[in-house]
């Protein structure tokens, strides 16, 4: 964005856009905002209640449990798939057909709908009909994700390692792929190690598209609904439900209209915070 | 160490096809051969789940109503997308780098939060359970999407190409259409793929915005379950025939897909 001439006008230009996700955005997030701060008994009768319901989710240790869960997903699957991603990036072939077929192979699970996914994941992780289920047991290992919650986390993650590593192998191959070949020769005549090659040409070179990569896993991670419920439910007990599922139980489950309200302005608020901090770092490194 | 190189990439290739084949080997069997033993590949190999899908209504429709709403969605999205983009690549005004970011913020958006307003909006509207509906509410996180790719495939193009049109006097407009979005037909084309693709999985807001009409294919098949109990070939089927048109679709853009997922910047 850099070099770019003033002029007001373009306003023209955004604004389709500015309405549409404005209408998409604004009245729905006002309704939000509205029932958070109302009681409601049904009739459509709603009260003026203030903060209470911030005061109630900020003080629950439903939300805070939901909350720690949340933030342990999220980073253990940005723990596993960046480094994954990356590895299998360098390692993969750069040029030619063979590039082609792993990229196309590799994108599938991007493009399966995410009930499909959690319903896959299913039928694999399954005690007596799935293949991994009944593989585990059959080694001997006491595997059954529907009881055990260690086994519920770990099929969780699994799922979620199968379903977006891609996206990180992806983004870190285009940015490979930019590397003129020159660098790569000029390394080689100074003799440089395979670790000096990765860590002064290709980390910087990639810096730009793994901060995408973070940035999105993150936001990702933290909405996911689908392929949980349909996997898990979020159980057994509440051992897997993180904070969609459990703004879903409250919201449509018990019908608390001012809580879940409460709870999903919350919510939008710490993944706004995060992301912006990393948006920040991003753009203020584009800068330099 | 170079003669091993190869092993990690297959190894990972190996598990993301290890769900899909299950999956595909489920969709080959009888709900009974499911049940009732555990084999590697179909005994009493079987279309008739496939059959079905294809030929009953209740079914096929699933799939028609998605691939509508998903269109009219990647339609929607890319046309106003590219002005947009457009303004953001080559000009400064007022507000833009908020504008910019207050449009990503709403790709942020949980779906879980907007689920319950949506209906609500959307019936007040009168569009609830029309295709229509869905396609504007997945524009929600997919005009920011196609913003930031095209922002990024644009700010690609150096700026000469639009000062030499606008000096030979091309109207804006002209110049736009006729030299500008065939320059970045890749973009485009990269951009038309990721709305089709957020689209296509996208569950949550698409089922709570529809109910007989426009009910999309994710929809149908949780009826699987409720309905005859467990239909679990046909939920299968259903589930290998979603994989479908994403598969396609990958298969056209597949030499742009690296730089697609960066959204442009590499």
């Amino acid at each position: 964005m850099n070099g770019r001439t003033p002029n007001q006008k373009a306003w023209w230009l955004v604004m389709p856009v500015v309405v549409l996700v404005a209408f998409n955005a604004v009245i729905p997030l006002m309704t939000v905002v509205n029932y958070s701060v109302q009681e409601t008994f049904g009739d459509n009768q709603f009260f003026f209640e203030g903060v209470t319901w911030f005061e109630q989710i900020l003080h629950s240790s439903r939300f805070h449990e939901a909350l720690q869960r949340q933030l342990l997903f999220t980073a253990i699957i940005l723990a596993i798939e960046l480094p994954l991603g990356v590895a299998i990036a360098l390692a993969m072939p750069r040029r030619g057909p063979w590039a082609s077929v792993c990229l196309v192979l590799m994108a599938m699970p991007l493009l399966i709908p995410w009930n499909v996914v959690g319903a896959m994941w299913n039928i694999l992780a399954l005690p007596d009909i799935g293949l991994l289920g009944h593989s585990l047991n059959a080694l001997g290992i006491d595997y059954n994700f529907t009881r055990q919650p260690l086994a519920a986390w770990s099929t969780l993650i699994a799922m979620d390692v199968w379903h977006w590593t891609s996206l990180v192998v992806l983004l870190a191959y285009a940015g490979l792929s930019a590397i003129p070949n020159a660098f790569y020769e000029a390394a080689k005549i100074d003799g440089a190690s395979a670790w000096a090659v990765f860590r002064y040409i290709q980390l910087p070179k990639m810096k730009r598209v793994l901060m995408i990569a973070v940035l999105l896993r993150f936001m990702d991670s933290f909405m996911v609904y689908t392929e949980t419920i349909v996997l898990t439910g979020g159980g057994p007990g509440n051992a897997t439900s993180l904070l969609s599922i459990d703004l879903v139980k409250i919201a449509l489950g018990q019908f608390d209209l001012g809580p879940a309200a409460a709870m999903s302005l919350i919510y939008f608020l710490i993944i706004l915070l995060l992301s912006w901090i990393f948006y920040a770092v991003m753009t203020r490194d584009e800068a330099q | 160490m170079r003669r091993i190189k190869w092993l990690l990439p297959a190894l990972y290739i190996l598990f993301v096809l290890l769900p899909i084949y299950w999956l595909l080997n489920m969709s080959f069997k009888t709900t009974n051969e499911i049940l009732g033993s555990f084999t590697l590949w179909p005994d009493h190999f079987t279309l008739q789940n496939y059959r079905t899908i294809l030929t009953d209504p209740t079914w096929y429709t699933g799939y028609l109503n998605s691939l509508a709403y998903v269109l009219m969605n990647t339609v929607i999205s890319v046309t106003l997308a590219l002005p947009a983009a457009y303004a953001f690549s080559r000009y400064r005004f007022m507000g833009d780098k908020h504008l910019f970011f207050w449009l990503l913020t709403n790709r942020m958006a949980p779906p879980a939060v907007f689920a319950l307003p949506f209906f609500q909006l959307y019936s007040a509207i009168g569009l609830f359970d029309t295709h229509i509906a869905v396609a504007l509410a997945h524009c929600l996180f997919n005009i920011p999407l196609a913003v930031w790719i095209l922002e990024g495939f644009m700010s690609g193009v150096p700026k000469e190409l639009d000062e030499t049109a606008f000096v030979d006097g091309y109207p804006f407009w002209r110049f736009f259409i006729r030299i500008f979005i065939p320059t970045i037909a890749a973009g485009i084309g990269v951009a038309a793929f990721f709305c089709f693709m957020f689209s296509w999985v996208e569950l949550l807001l698409a089922k709570t915005l529809t109910a007989v009409v426009a009910k999309p294919i994710a929809a149908v098949m949780t009826r699987t379950a409720s309905t005859s109990g467990y239909e679990l070939g046909l939920l299968a089927a259903a589930g290998a025939l979603t994989i479908v048109p994403g598969a396609f679709v990958i298969y056209f853009v597949r030499n742009y897909i690296a730089k697609g997922f960066a959204l442009g910047r590499v």
